[in-house]
């Protein structure tokens, strides 16, 4: 009865020697992170208008460790240029582009779409939407309250940044059959309901002539100009984000094969998609209301990390998170150097280099899909 | 003693979907160890059945496996006692054929958990079994129709169900191929006590595989039987308007196409 199979050897029943790797991260990619980690962080704090010398940084934040004591022969001035202006600048900039970078990697996972980024879908004009509301109805609550609520803009983004995500779905399944969103379906959808978003967002900028300004600067997307306070309103938003995300790291290489499989798999695909959407876009939503809207780092970073280290999200995910937050620390580096003395909005840097990027995912994806 | 649960049992199972009657009142018993195929005409709703089986699809009526309703089931108690094979599997991008089959061990890990050994031991004897072992680092979109056919196979064989649902499991492969999966699920199924519902295209094969053979048509179910009993030239065309002829060879059907002009 048994017939020799396809390639004509014949039936082997001992199994080879041959290790089989799991799919895990593996430690060398982990590393390769954390390195870059590194360098962008020293890197970024020691450049600018006064350059510090590398060693002495380094002995400076090796000191803030609990036991180590180090002299980094820096003066007063330095140290405080170093603790009180760079490094929470370049702190804030590892989280938002970590949390922008783990957000994309998410929604590409959840919606099954290459092109899926927090700036494509309109989470970042849903959340850009709800930060200026708050902004403008701040000013207008006539500075009596001026202090209300500093948590309300991260809320208000995240209520605008689900609110868009779901209506971009909503309409994107509504443009084709149920389950088979093309990128270009969901993508199209996203601008239409990033248009709208806009359009909402402008209208409110302009009924207030003296809230452009602050909305503007925003818009453009920003690292830091409140030293710490934005890190520590962003780091709480940015551990759920991270814990959750990472939880579901296996879900998302189960979601891969479609709903109807992932279900025969045992997984409850609309639950984890829930699940998962939320968490992104509350960590979207908190990094745009600490930085304004900075695109295309949830393209960029996971594509790359995808090439370099393999599809499964056990890698991407927290590989990307690192890159993430070295790539933005080193745009925004670029955002203060290129034309100094004056900035250049860290948004217009990562569009610079993400949007080529964006066509060339756009070619290959369209191409395998056939 | 009672007789034994039967691995699928259905009652009067309907599906509708966006306004038109896929199926309309199936009542499907198998009993373990059988295997049964489901033939019928283009449209008959022989992959919806398989999806109301599985409880994919919102189904009206009884739908029980091994006893149990399948749409009170959790995905995960589903998912070990029922394996699926889909038409055509989504292939995703970058995976390779461990990976592949691994993500079969889906409803024995622990929630949030990763593979143990035991788990990789598992798939590991799965692809031997299917020949697969030397492809475990291949990527799934650079290998053949039959390889890719094998390695759905390792995924659903890697759930270690007793039930097996195969939705076509050689259109996509020519004749030799065909035989090799048909053979190895075979083999299989007297290994490892497999039940096995296919649907199948081509009634020769079915014929010469199936132990028993179920005809749909407008989602009823018209003729059931061994499959001499149900594939004879009325049948055929009565239920597929077909010019055939129906050779017996080693009492299996062979049915042969007639050209009338």
């Amino acid at each position: 009865m048994v017939k020799p199979l396809a390639d004509g050897t014949s039936a082997r029943r001992v199994p080879s020697p041959v290790p089989l790797r799991p799919p895990r991260l593996r430690a060398v990619w982990l590393v390769a992170g954390l390195v870059v980690v590194v360098a962008a962080l020293l890197v970024g704090v020691s450049t600018g208008p006064v350059t510090l010398p590398p060693g002495s940084v380094a002995a400076e934040l090796l000191s803030l460790l609990p036991g180590v004591d180090l002299d980094s022969g820096l003066s007063e001035r330095e140290r405080a240029l170093l603790l009180d202006l760079r490094l929470p600048r370049v702190v804030l900039g590892l989280l938002v582009g970590g949390l922008l970078a783990l957000a994309g990697a998410c929604y590409q996972g959840v919606f099954r779409n290459p092109l899926a980024d927090p700036h494509l879908l309109g989470v970042a004009a849903g959340a850009g939407l709800g930060v200026t509301a708050v902004i403008t109805l701040r000013r207008g609550a006539d500075g009596g309250a001026a202090t209300v609520l500093p948590l309300a803009t991260p809320l208000a983004a995240f209520v605008g940044a689900v609110a868009a995500v779901a209506l971009t779905y909503a309409l994107a399944a509504r443009g084709g059959a149920a389950g088979d969103r093309s990128p270009a379906t969901l993508i199209l959808s996203g601008v239409a309901v990033s248009a709208f978003l806009s359009a909402g967002q402008t209208f409110l900028m302009q009924r207030d002539a003296d809230a452009i300004r602050e909305v503007y600067s925003w818009l453009l997307g920003r690292l830091g100009t409140a030293g710490w306070r934005d890190v520590l309103l962003v780091l709480p938003y940015a551990v759920v984000t991270a814990v959750v995300v990472l939880l579901h790291r296996r879900d998302l290489d189960v979601l891969s094969v479609g709903d109807a499989e992932a279900s025969g798999l045992g997984l409850d695909p609309r639950r984890t998609r829930y699940v998962l959407t939320a968490v992104a876009s509350l960590g979207t939503a908190a990094a745009v209301s600490v930085s304004g809207l900075i695109g295309f780092v949830g393209i960029i970073v996971p594509h790359t990390v995808r090439l370099l280290a393999g599809a499964g999200y056990r890698t991407i995910l927290p590989v990307s998170m690192l890159v993430g937050g070295a790539f933005l620390v080193l745009a925004d580096l670029v955002a203060r150097t290129a034309a100094a003395p004056a900035e250049i909005p860290i948004g217009v840097v990562t569009a610079f280099l993400g949007a080529p990027f964006f066509v060339l995912v756009l070619r290959t994806s369209t191409g395998t899909r056939s | 003693m009672t007789a034994p649960e039967p691995v699928i049992a259905t009652r009067d199972v309907r599906v509708e979907l966006g306004g038109s009657r896929i199926l309309d009142g199936i009542d499907l018993t198998v009993t373990a160890g059988e295997w049964v195929a489901v033939i019928g005409p283009n449209g008959a709703g022989k992959s919806t059945l398989l999806n109301a089986v599985s409880g994919l699809v919102p189904a009206t009526g009884d739908v029980r496996l091994f006893g149990r309703d399948v749409r009170r089931m959790r995905h995960r108690d589903r998912a070990r006692v029922l394996a699926s094979v889909a038409q055509s599997p989504i292939v995703p991008p970058g995976i390779t054929v461990l990976d592949y089959a691994l993500l079969g061990r889906t409803p024995y890990l622990p929630r949030f958990g990763r593979e143990s050994r035991a788990d990789l031991e598992v798939v590991r004897d799965v692809l031997v079994r299917l020949e697969l072992l030397d492809f475990a680092d291949r990527v799934l979109v650079t290998l053949s129709g039959g390889e890719l056919q094998r390695v759905f196979l390792a995924r659903a064989l890697a759930q270690q169900t007793r039930l097996l649902l195969l939705d076509e499991p050689t259109s996509a492969l020519d004749i030799g191929h065909q035989q090799d999966v048909l053979d190895l699920v075979d083999d299989l199924r007297h290994d490892h006590e497999l039940t096995v519902l296919t649907t199948m295209h081509d009634l020769s094969t079915a014929g010469a595989y199936a132990d028993r053979v179920v005809l749909l048509a407008g989602g009823r179910v018209v003729a059931e039987g061994t499959p001499r009993e149900v594939i004879t030239e009325e049948v055929l065309a009565t239920h597929y308007q077909a010019r055939v002829r129906v050779i017996d060879a080693d009492d299996r059907p062979v049915v042969v196409p007639v050209r009338t002009r």
